[in-house]
Order: C-alpha cells, then structure tokens, then sequence
C-alpha cells in the first residue's frame, strides 16, 4: 500500500490508483467533468486539478497516480481558481438555453457550475458553433459539445467503430463525423453509446415524444403500447428507485395511465420470436445435417444498431443474418392485423409506440421494409429516458401507483422472454425451446440456465449435445451445436472476420449491439453507478426466475395465436408479416 | 454540415493509379497508426491533395477510422482536402504588408478571380493563400505568384499581374 496526504488527511491507497480514486475511497470528492469510472479515462477537461507539493504544475487527479509520501490539497486557492477559470472558459462559448435544454436538470456541466459555485460568466463570447444535425435515431447539438471525448471513446474504443473524432483545430475544431459530415452519411449503427455517455445536451435520441403525445390525444385513434425487456429494471432509475430496481407493474400502469388504449408487451413477442427464430435455427440445421446447403452459423437479429453495421460493414454476411423481425416489429405488425381484425379497428386508425432501451430502434422504424398492408408496423420509438419524461410531464405519481397487469391478447410472456434484455438472453431463451423440441425433454440445467453464456464476458461460448431425440429429429442424436454471444460491435467484429476468414466454428450467434445488451443500450438511463451492468442483469434473470412459465413454446397466447391466426411457425403468414430482408449499405451514403 | 466542395470535384483521370502508389507507401510504412503523418505528407505529394475518398482509402487500408485521419488531415494546416491550383498565390499579410493595403489586395483578389482566400478558381488556375510575412516588408505591400515576387502592388495591377499567367 502507498502512504499519501490528502487534505492533511493521511490515507494508503493501493498502487496504479489515481488521486481521484483514492480521494472517493477516503470520503473526499474532487470535481470533476469528462472522466466516466469503467468508461472515460482521459484528462481532457482539466477540471479535476488539485496542487501536488513539489510538483512543477497542478496534477489532473483523474489521470495521475498516487505515489509514496505524496501530499495533495484539493481546495486550496489556486486549485479553486484554475476550477472556477477552467469552467468559465468551457462555458464561454456553449450554448445558455439551459432552461430550454433536453438536459435541463440531468446536465453534468450544470451539475458541476453549482458545486464550483460559479455566479458569474466573464467571458461570454457566445456559442462557437450553431449548429444541428439530425439523424433518425441521433440529435447533435454542436452548439452544446464541451470537447469531453467520452463519444469518441464509446464509439471508436468501446464499440470500435469511430464514427466520431475532432476534427479541424482551434475555434473551428468540432467532435464530429469525417471532415464534418452529417452523421447520416458516416455509416453510423446508431448504437446511441454515445448519447449515454454525453454529459451535456450535444449528443441525446431524436424526439418521438410529440407524435406521440399527438396521437394519444386525437380521439380518433388507438394507441398501442409495448415496452421492451429491459425497460422494466431501468425506468426506475428514472424516478429514484436504486439501480437495478424491478417496476414491471408500475411501468405498465403508468402507460396506461398516460392514455394508452392498449398495453402490450414486447415480451410476448420475443416469446413469438423465439418460436420463429427457433424454427429457422432447425430448418437450416437439418438441411446441413441431411447434407444440403443452407446458411451457417445464423446470426440473431433482434438488435437494429447491430443489424444496421452489419449492413454496413460485413454485407456479404447479409445471408447469416436471422430474417426474424426484431421482436417490437413483429408485435407492431400483429397489432395492425391480427388485432385490428379482432377488435374491428381501421389499421391506419392505429398508432403503434414501442418504448425502447435503444436509439437504434427509431431508425429501424422508419425503414421502408417494415411496412405491411400499406401501414408502418411501428409509427413511433421512444426510449427509456423519453418514456420517463413523459410520465414526469403528464404528472404522474410513479412510486405510488399500484402494480397492473398488460393487456391480452399480446400481453402475457414467459421468463424466456425477459432475458430479451440482456447478452446471452435470446441464445438462452432459444436454446430452452429448442431443446425441448428436439429431445422432447426440459433443458437439464440448473433453473434452466445455460451458465457458460451468462455474464458480462465481451465473447462467450458454449456446446450443447443433443442425446436421446425425438423421432421427428432423429438427425439431431449425438450432434453437438457450439453458440457463441458478443454483446457491443467490437466482439461482433471479432466473430464476423471470423466468418469471413471460414474460421468461425459456430452453428449460432447472438450478437447485442451495445455492451452488455440491451440493458444498458443506448435509450437507457444515463448511471453514473460503476455496477449498473451486474445490477440490471441480476434483475433480468430475477424476472425471469420470478415467472410461472420459463420457456417460450409454454406461452398460451402464443399457442393461441398460432392456432387463431398465424398457423405455423415459418408458416406464410409469418412470412409475410414476422420476418423481414436487409440491404447492402456499404456503399450508402459514401461520400 | 461542412458538405465540403470537394465531392463535387471531378476525382482525376489517374485516380486509380494514384491509390496504388499510395497502397505501396503505406505498406512501406507496415500500415503502422504511429505513422499516419508520414504517410500522410507521402500521399499528399502522390495525390496533390487529400481528399474524402483519398482519406477513406488510406483508413481502410491502415485499419483506422476515417474520422481519426481526417481528424488529422483537418488538424494541420500543410495538409489540404482541395485540390491546388497550376500557380498559388500568396498574398503578404504581414504587419508592414497589411498596413500598407495587402488586405484591399486579397480583397481584390477574391472579387477578381471570384474565390474565398484558400480556395481555387473553377477552372483550376489559381489558389489564392494568405501569409504572415514573405521577408520582404521593404517591398510592401507585396504578393508572390509560385516562386515570384511583385512587390508595391496596388489593386489597380493586379489585372496585370494574373495576366502574366
């Protein structure tokens, strides 16, 4: 352990931690702005300053490390005049419509002008840069940018894509695409990373709360909602709760309390996903069992942010892809047929909204294939942190609502379903009913986990020998199937060059666009909690194990609407509105 | 956005060949990140000029975004994503230059061959760039033309002076 002073406090830190670090352990914060724990280590803001005795210049605490005997003051006069001029000159040129600002409240730099005790605005030189560039899924607001470089380390280093970078030097300098592009035209997945880890309002989701708003007031239409998976264990972060909170019943009666006509849940459709999905891992696989050619390893397709990079970047793999619409889709699709006929509503008398912990999704809706009979399946994205402001904004007493229920027909899942949410959960939840299909039997692990596969590990794997089959597939004894699951696009691409170089030994792969999965995807809410990941996903699998039925292929609705309505799995109606094709986009936009 | 004027630009007949060179460079280079600058300065001299589809070339081929190279090809000034005209010409905007008129003359310029200063003329003759001083404060206010310096230049010459070219 190392011997150090901060603040007359003598304390011993372990060695490789910062001042920072050592500081927090110790009870005693230093302000500080761009540096994010687990995320953002990079010094670039200079807020974090303290005085080192016997250094040449005032240490950045975020980035220098403890060493033996060192003594460090983190208020004294000069460290609070550097702050306070630091954060005076970072604010020169931002934008002021903090009151009209999506972060007003939620913004960091605010956050930060209260504890430096800045009254005052010396050099207001007005914003650099008037400028906006809107996107599906993502906003920028250059005239809000603070120069942190934590999108540039979700993007580029997280996620290994790099869309973003400073471009040009000086006053002129931008965080920005390429040579200034507008975002559209950089390949971007729309992950929304980096809308998670913005601390100001430069970088947030593209607006969906006003359409919706419009159609939950016009009389003459239903609205249809549905919330994702993993909205249920992060909305309540929004409204208090500790991370990791569980409000299934209370998201539900707070959408319905907002006006919505139907309460749905997207978890019913990963249910139905799972029966179509499953369905097209086992053609494909008896088809390479009985020596006929068909596409392996099948990749899942339930993340738009992955699905648009694939596309992208990996085309030729196009053919791997799942043809499965993601499972929001399939729900909005149903609710404009199979529903609409039921209750005898006009389709285009129906505005579906999906809440969504993803950006990504906003650009998905708006593809022209996601279309059937004329009407959109999806009219409106919103994310998790869209969902909770409106709650805020319609006045609604979230933590005192009593626990309801969603609505039939598509409102009822199994545990298969919740882990939707999070990596390794669309492999588990297929793989639980695939099983069960194939060897008649219930998948002979321990509450049904396929452990290998669960966690936070960026690539994980597993094998899964099928013995003792039914009859019907009798080309299944003794074959071993080897899944992999990546969560974020830096493992997808370790996997896909894998394809591509004929290395890849797998016969299925899910991939999550965001680390992690979708519980801390892009619409999510923004946590400073260095847990947030173990958290929500203990509170996935705590769902999951908390529910009656664990496999989808139990489900009653969906048995139900196979019968009513779709026929079969793969079937032609399926076809026609539950699955989907992609484009090659690597040479969209090129400039 | 900056939809900068260069997409539009025609992309040169020997394109292709340009690329190739450039491909041999930065194989020199063992496509290392480090020495992105080098291959930079070497591609520039190939190319005349970087620009988006020369950026994206160069990335690819290294294995790095593009956002990172043209990060770098907009960081510093000696790299430039338009291309050069057959002669630059540099006008002195030095103290001695400046207050002697050299702005009326880069003023003059811009309305006589109808660019902004660091840009070229739609039929690629000139580029019109500014200095800071050219060491000639006795001759102000002076410009030079390549390797060529008129010195005491009033707006009225200038006609004169491009008619050289």
């Amino acid at each position: 352990m190392i011997q150090l002073t901060i603040n007359n406090k003598k304390i011993s830190a372990e060695p490789g931690t910062t001042i920072l670090e050592a500081a927090k352990q110790n009870g005693i914060n230093i302000p500080s702005l761009c540096y994010l724990e687990g995320v953002h280590k990079f010094g670039s803001c200079r807020i974090c300053s303290v005085e080192v005795e016997n250094a040449r210049t005032l240490q950045v605490a975020c980035m220098a490390e403890v060493r033996e005997g060192m003594v460090v003051h983190t208020n004294s006069k000069k460290v609070l005049k550097t702050r306070k001029v630091l954060y005076e000159l970072m604010l020169s040129d931002h934008s002021k419509n903090c009151l009209s600002c999506v972060r007003n409240q939620s913004c960091e730099l605010q956050q930060l002008g209260e504890i430096l005790c800045i009254t005052e605005n010396r050099f207001n030189t007005g914003s650099a840069r008037e400028q906006i560039d809107i996107s599906p899924s993502i906003t920028r607001d250059l005239s809000k940018c603070i120069f942190c470089r934590r999108c540039i380390t979700a993007c580029k280093e997280i996620q290994g894509i790099g869309i973003l970078d400073a471009q040009y030097r000086g006053f002129d300098s931008v965080i920005a695409p390429p040579m200034d592009h507008s975002i559209n035209d950089a390949k971007c997945s729309f992950c929304g990373q980096c809308t998670v880890v913005c601390p100001v309002g430069a970088l947030s989701e593209t607006d969906h709360i006003k359409k919706v708003w419009n159609a939950i007031n016009d009389p003459e239409i239903r609205v249809v909602m549905q919330p994702a998976p993993a909205i249920r264990v992060a909305l309540g972060e929004m409204f208090g709760y500790p991370v990791g909170t569980s409000v299934t019943g209370k998201m539900a009666a707070a959408i319905r309390a907002l006006g919505v006509d139907d309460v749905f849940d997207t978890d019913w459709a990963a249910d139905l996903t799972i029966m179509e999905e499953g369905t097209e891992f086992l053609h494909r696989a008896i088809d390479v069992l009985s020596g006929k050619d068909a596409v392996l390893p099948i990749i899942t397709s339930c993340s738009p942010g992955w699905i648009k990079y694939v596309e992208s970047y990996f085309p030729q793999l196009i053919p791997h892809l799942s043809t499965c619409k993601s499972p929001h889709m399939m729900l909005g699709a149903l609710s404009k047929t199979y529903h609409a006929e039921k209750i005898g509503v006009d389709p285009r008398k129906i505005f579906t909204v999906s809440i969504m912990p993803c950006t990504a999704k906003k650009f998905e809706c708006s593809r022209e294939e996601m279309i059937n009979r004329g009407v959109p399946n999806v009219d409106a994205v919103l994310t998790t942190r869209e969902l909770g402001q409106m709650i805020k904004q319609a006045g609604i007493d979230f933590p005192n609502l009593e626990d309801e229920d969603f609505d039939d027909p598509m409102g009822q899942s199994t545990g298969a379903a919740d882990i939707f949410g999070v990596t390794g959960g669309v492999m588990e939840a297929a793989i639980r009913t695939v099983y069960a299909i194939i060897t008649g039997r219930d998948l002979p692990f321990e509450q049904l986990h396929v452990t290998p596969i669960v966690g936070l590990d960026q690539i994980k794997e597993a094998t899964l020998k099928f013995e003792n089959v039914v009859p019907e597939y009798k080309m299944f004894e003794g074959f071993e199937a080897k899944v992999a699951v990546t969560s974020g696009l830096a493992g997808a691409k370790i996997l896909m060059d894998q394809i591509v170089y004929g290395k890849s030994p797998y016969h299925f792969i899910e991939v999550m666009g965001c680390p992690s999965g979708c519980i801390c995807g892009g619409g999510q809410p923004r946590s400073h909690d260095p847990d947030v990941r173990i958290k929500r996903l203990k509170a996935i699998y705590g769902e999951d194990e908390g529910k009656k039925l664990r496999q989808s292929h139990h489900n009653p609705s969906i048995a139900a609407i196979y019968k009513d309505y779709l026929g079969k799995p793969g079937g032609h109606l399926s076809h026609e509105l539950l699955h989907t094709h992609y484009f090659d986009r690597s040479k969209e936009n090129e400039k | 956005m900056n939809q900068s004027k260069q997409m539009l630009h025609k992309l040169p007949d020997d394109h292709e060949y340009k690329l190739e060179q450039i491909a041999s460079i930065i194989d020199k280079y063992e496509a290392k990140a480090n020495n992105l600058i080098m291959i930079l300065h070497a591609a520039q001299g190939i190319y005349g000029y970087l620009p988006y589809p020369v950026q994206k070339f160069i990335a690819d081929k290294m294995n790095i975004a593009v956002a990172e190279v043209s990060g770098v090809v907009t960081f510093y000034s000696f790299f430039s994503t338009k291309p050069k005209g057959k002669h630059t010409i540099l006008v002195c905007m030095g103290t001695a230059c400046y207050v002697r008129g050299g702005k009326k003359l880069v003023e003059g310029l811009q309305k006589q061959l109808n660019v902004n200063v660091s840009d070229t003329t739609e039929d690629g003759k000139f580029t019109l760039s500014v200095a800071r001083c050219i060491g000639a404060c006795g001759l102000a206010p002076a410009l030079m033309v390549d390797d060529t310096v008129f010195k005491s230049v009033n707006p009225n010459r200038l006609e004169s002076v491009l008619s050289k070219y």
